[in-house]
C-alpha cells in the first residue's frame, strides 16, 4: 500500500476519486427512453406477475411443505437420508481419527439412557453372545445353545430371539484377554453435548480378527456389511455399518476414567466409538451378531437416523 | 423522460426469493435441534440475562421433542441451501455483479457516515455505486456468513471424517457455538434488512420483483473521467 501513488495524498471522503462505482467498473442496464406512464405500465406488469408466480409458489411449496413438515414427511427424507449416509461411507474412506484429548480432561459422562437395562443384572454371570461366525464350532467357547444362566429377558422384546443360533460364548476375561486400547474422546450425544471421557477396552477390529465373521453371501470372501448388537434383555439395540464397527476408535469398552465400567455407564461391556452418536454406543451388550441384513436400531425407529455417523 | 434501470437481473431474484424459505427451514429445523441441548447464553458478570431461549418461546412454536424430525429436514434443505448459496456467488462472479457488492476501500468510514445519515443525523450521503458501503458490507458478510455456516455445519455433522475442519474451528463444541452464533446473525440481518426496504420504499422493494426501477433519462454519456456526475446524481435519489 505504501508505494501507492496516493498513499500521501489519500483521497478525501466525498470526493470524486472516492467514488467506488467509477473504481470498480460498475456496469448499468439502461432500457431505451419511455414515458413515465409507458414505464409503470411496464413495471405494474412485470411486478403483477412477479407476485402471481410467488403466490402460485407459496401455495403448492405450503400444500408440499406440509406433507413433509409433518413428522414422518414423506419418503423424499428417505431418499435424502440414503443420499447422505453414501456420501458418509465415502468420507469414510478418508481414514481419519477423531482428536485425543489429555488424559486430565476427562469428565463423568451423563447417564442419558437407562433403556436395555433392566434390574436384576447380574454382571458376574453375564456371557457375550456372539453369531455369524467363520467356524465358530472350531473355537473351544463354541456353544451350540447360547441361552446362560442368569439372564434377564424382557418377554415383551420378540425382535430378536430368546435364544440366538449357535455361536460362541465368551467372558469379559477373554475380551480382556485382547490387546487394551486407551483412549481419551469426546462423546458425542445426538443432542448436542458432548463429554471428554477416558476409556480403555479392546478394539472391535482385533475382536473381529480374533472372531472372524463369516464371509458374506455376496461372494468374494468379503465381509458381512452389518453388525447388530443387543442388550441382554433386548430391550436395546443398534445396528452399525462393518466399517464404522472396525474403525480404529471403535471399541468393546470395559474401563471409564480409570475404573471398571459401572452397571448405569453400561458394564461390564458396552461400545465405544468416535465413528456415532452416543445412541449407536450401546451399553451392557449382551449379544453381537454378524449380518447381512440391516439390523433393527432402537432410535431409528424412533425416526433418527439409522446410520447416524459422525 | 425516464428509462428503466435494471437492478436485480432475473437470475438473482430467483436465488434472493428461493434463499428466503431455504434459510428460514434451516432456521427452524436448527431451532429443532438446538433446543435438545439449549445451552447457550448471554451473561454479564456471572449473571445471566438472557437464555437461547426462553421456554415460552419453545412452547410457543411447538418446538420441543422434535429433534429427529429436525435432523432430518436439516440434513435435507442444507443442500439445497448450499446449492443456492453457490450458484448466487458464482453468478455475480461470471457477470461481474460483484463489483457492486464488495468491500472496497473506505468501505468502513463511508459505512459510517451512511449510518449516521440514516438514523437522521446527518443530511449528507457519500457517494456511492450501485449500493452504498453499509449494504456493502452488509452483502458482503452476509455470504461470508453463509460460507462459515457451510463450513461450520460440515465440522459438527462429520467431526471424525472432516476432524480437520473440526479442529480448525477450535473444537466440536467452538463449532457448534459458531455456527449457532451464525445463525443469530442472520435474524439480526434479516431484521435489519426487513427495516431499510421498508424505509427504502416501493420503487425499490419492487425492483427485486420486477427487476427494474425507473430512472430519469441519463444525459449523453460524457467522456470517461466525467463520468462521475451520473452516479453522483444517483446517489442522491
Amino acid at each position: 500500500m505504501s508505494n501507492h501513488p496516493d498513499a500521501k495524498n489519500p483521497p478525501r471522503s466525498g470526493s470524486p476519486s472516492d467514488n467506488t462505482a467509477q473504481n470498480l467498473r460498475e456496469k448499468r442496464r439502461l432500457s431505451a427512453p419511455m414515458t413515465d406512464e409507458q414505464a409503470r405500465a411496464v413495471l405494474a406488469r412485470r411486478s403483477r406477475r412477479g407476485f402471481v408466480v410467488a403466490a402460485s409458489a407459496l401455495i403448492a411449496g405450503g400444500f408440499g411443505l406440509r406433507g413433509l413438515l409433518s413428522p414422518g414427511g414423506g419418503g423424499i427424507f428417505e431418499r435424502s437420508r440414503a443420499f447422505n449416509e453414501q456420501l458418509g461411507r465415502k468420507l469414510f474412506d478418508l481414514d481419519s481419527s477423531a482428536p485425543e484429548f489429555s488424559r486430565d480432561r476427562a469428565e463423568e459422562p451423563r447417564v442419558n439412557g437407562t433403556e436395555g437395562l433392566s434390574d436384576g443384572f447380574d454382571p458376574d454371570r453375564w456371557r457375550l453372545q456372539v453369531t455369524g461366525l467363520a467356524k465358530a464350532q472350531d473355537f473351544p467357547q463354541f456353544a451350540s445353545d447360547l441361552s446362560y444362566e442368569g439372564v434377564v429377558e424382557n418377554p415383551l422384546a420378540e425382535k430378536f430371539p430368546a435364544t440366538p443360533a449357535a455361536g460362541l460364548l465368551l467372558s469379559l476375561d477373554e475380551i480382556k484377554a485382547l490387546p487394551r486400547v486407551e483412549m481419551t474422546t469426546e462423546l458425542k450425544c445426538i443432542e448436542g453435548w458432548s463429554t471428554v471421557v477416558h476409556w480403555a477396552g479392546a478394539r472391535f477390529s482385533d475382536f473381529a480378527a480374533k472372531f472372524p465373521p463369516q464371509a458374506g453371501t455376496d461372494g468374494g470372501g468379503k465381509l458381512p456389511p452389518y453388525v447388530s448388537i443387543v442388550t441382554p434383555d433386548r430391550g436395546y439395540y443398534v445396528g452399525l455399518d462393518m466399517p464404522s464397527i472396525l474403525h480404529p476408535q471403535t471399541l468393546l469398552c470395559y474401563e471409564m476414567n480409570g475404573a471398571a465400567l459401572t452397571l448405569p455407564h453400561g458394564g461390564p461391556l458396552r461400545l465405544v466409538t468416535t465413528a456415532k452418536y452416543g445412541i449407536k454406543q450401546i451399553k451392557r451388550i449382551g449379544r453381537i451378531a454378524y449380518t447381512e441384513t440391516r439390523p433393527p436400531d432402537y432410535w431409528a425407529e424412533q425416526g433418527y437416523d439409522w446410520y447416524s455417523g459422525l | 423522460m425516464k428509462q428503466l434501470e435494471n437492478k436485480h437481473p432475473l437470475a438473482v431474484r430467483w436465488l434472493h426469493w428461493i434463499n428466503f424459505p431455504l434459510l428460514t427451514l434451516m432456521i427452524w429445523s436448527g431451532l429443532l435441534i438446538y433446543w435438545a441441548n439449549a445451552v447457550y447464553r448471554i451473561e454479564i458478570f456471572g449473571r445471566e440475562i438472557f437464555h437461547f431461549f426462553p421456554q415460552k418461546f419453545y412452547e410457543a412454536l411447538g418446538i420441543p421433542f422434535q429433534l429427529a424430525h429436525g435432523m432430518t429436514l436439516h440434513f435435507f434443505f442444507m443442500w439445497f441451501f448450499a446449492l443456492n448459496g453457490v450458484l448466487y456467488v458464482a453468478y455475480t462472479v461470471f457477470t461481474g455483479e460483484w463489483r457492486a457488492l464488495v468491500l472496497v476501500p473506505g468501505s468502513f468510514k463511508r459505512a459510517w457516515l451512511v449510518t449516521l445519515h440514516d438514523l437522521h443525523l446527518t443530511k449528507t450521503l457519500p457517494p456511492q455505486g450501485k449500493y452504498n458501503d453499509a449494504q456493502r458490507i452488509a452483502y458482503t458478510t452476509v455470504i461470508v456468513m453463509g460460507f462459515g455456516s457451510l463450513l461450520t455445519g460440515l465440522a459438527i455433522y462429520k467431526p471424525l471424517q472432516l476432524a480437520w475442519l473440526t479442529s480448525l474451528l477450535g473444537g466440536y463444541e467452538w463449532a457448534r457455538a459458531e455456527h449457532f452464533i451464525l445463525t443469530i446473525g442472520y435474524v439480526l440481518f434479516f431484521l435489519v434488512h426487513l427495516a431499510q426496504v421498508i424505509r427504502a420504499g416501493w420503487s425499490n422493494f419492487r425492483s427485486m420483483i420486477a427487476g427494474d426501477e425507473i430512472v430519469e433519462v441519463a444525459p449523453p454519456a460524457p467522456p470517461a473521467p466525467a463520468a462521475v456526475s451520473v452516479i453522483e446524481g444517483e446517489s442522491n435519489r
